[in-house]
């Protein structure tokens, strides 16, 4: 009769509290959505081994192995149809300037095009890979163009950058570089 | 009718987010973003992969809804590796060494996401006990 157990008074609020809860989380997800960067999961570790053809003729193309001299280089990723490359061209001649070795890969593009957006804005690299098919970048962990890997003497990765490098960046690269030289 | 004419306007004042904006992208020349293999097995399981894989751009789709060029790439890809003879997981794990978890829209089994798979039986198992107690007890009462 009288055994059977009543729940304490605050418990009426507990499915209250559970809505609001669940509510808030709703809320933070919806006003604070996750970054949906792809970064690769090939930082810290080596390059992987590719060897690609040269995007315009008369130039070397790109040997990973070249990544591997002792000295430290960035790797550009880019390609003639992509906007943000051109933002950032000023941004790579300053690095060049700076005597950075730039390793150029040129994706999805054809000698033409390349041609024409070299003339257009400049000319950092010392070589230039055609990756016609996307094939090295998908297997380099890149999602896009433009990305920057900074890349040791012992051919590592140890930084990538996404998206163009602005002017505000190169210094930050400039210190990657001479932290991989060490 | 007028509802209808709210909404209209309404939608012309916010156009959907994230419509995509198209940049004057090279298509994938790469041999099977376009093509399908000629083993109709071999192409099954591509397809079937396919759709479980995350087009790093339009991150909303799979490889194999996408038209962005990456996707065509993805594409040209593993078809070239079943081809090749190698099994979807290893394609899978393959991209995911690279990309990271996200690549995969098949959850995979890690220390990080076992409660995913540990949380719905534990609640059934909560509700089962619950409901027991419940029914049991009131039999006690009559």
């Amino acid at each position: 009769m009288s055994t059977q157990r009543t729940a304490p008074r605050w418990a009426i609020w507990l499915p209250l509290a559970l809505f609001l809860g669940f509510v808030a989380l709703v809320m933070i997800g919806l006003y604070r959505p996750a970054d949906r960067v792809v970064t690769s999961a090939l930082v810290g570790k080596p390059m992987p081994h590719f060897n690609l053809p040269p995007a315009l003729p008369g130039r070397p193309g790109l040997d990973s192995r070249v990544l591997a001299n002792g000295k430290p280089h960035l790797v550009n990723i880019f390609a003639s149809w992509c906007i943000p490359c051109r933002v950032e061209a000023p941004q790579l001649a300053a690095l060049a300037k700076a005597g950075v070795p730039i390793e150029g890969i040129s994706v999805r593009d054809t000698p033409e095009n390349l041609d024409t957006f070299l003339e257009q804005n400049g000319d950092p690299f010392q070589r230039i890979g055609a990756d016609d098919d996307g094939k090295v970048q998908l297997a380099l962990g890149s999602s896009g163009v433009p990305e920057t890997y900074v890349v040791d003497g012992k051919g590592m990765i140890v930084y990538q950058h996404i998206g163009e490098i602005r002017p505000e960046h190169v210094a930050m690269l400039i210190e990657k570089l001479q932290e991989a030289q060490e | 009718m007028r509802r209808l004419a709210v909404m209209a306007a309404l939608l012309l004042a916010f156009p959907l987010p994230g419509a995509p904006a198209r940049a004057q992208e090279e298509q994938s020349t790469a041999p099977y973003a376009y093509r399908q293999l000629d083993d109709p097995a071999k192409e099954a399981s591509a397809q079937d992969l396919m759709e479980t894989l995350r087009c790093l751009q339009c991150q909303g789709q799979s490889i194999a809804d996408s038209d962005a060029p990456i996707a065509g790439s993805m594409r040209s890809l593993v078809r070239e590796r079943i081809a090749a003879g190698e099994t979807p997981e290893q394609i899978r794990t393959w991209l995911i060494e690279r990309y990271g978890d996200y690549v995969s829209y098949s959850p995979q089994l890690t220390g990080l996401t076992w409660p995913l798979f540990a949380v719905p039986a534990i609640l059934m198992l909560i509700a089962f006990l619950l409901l027991r107690r419940r029914f049991s007890s009131r039999g006690e009462v009559q």
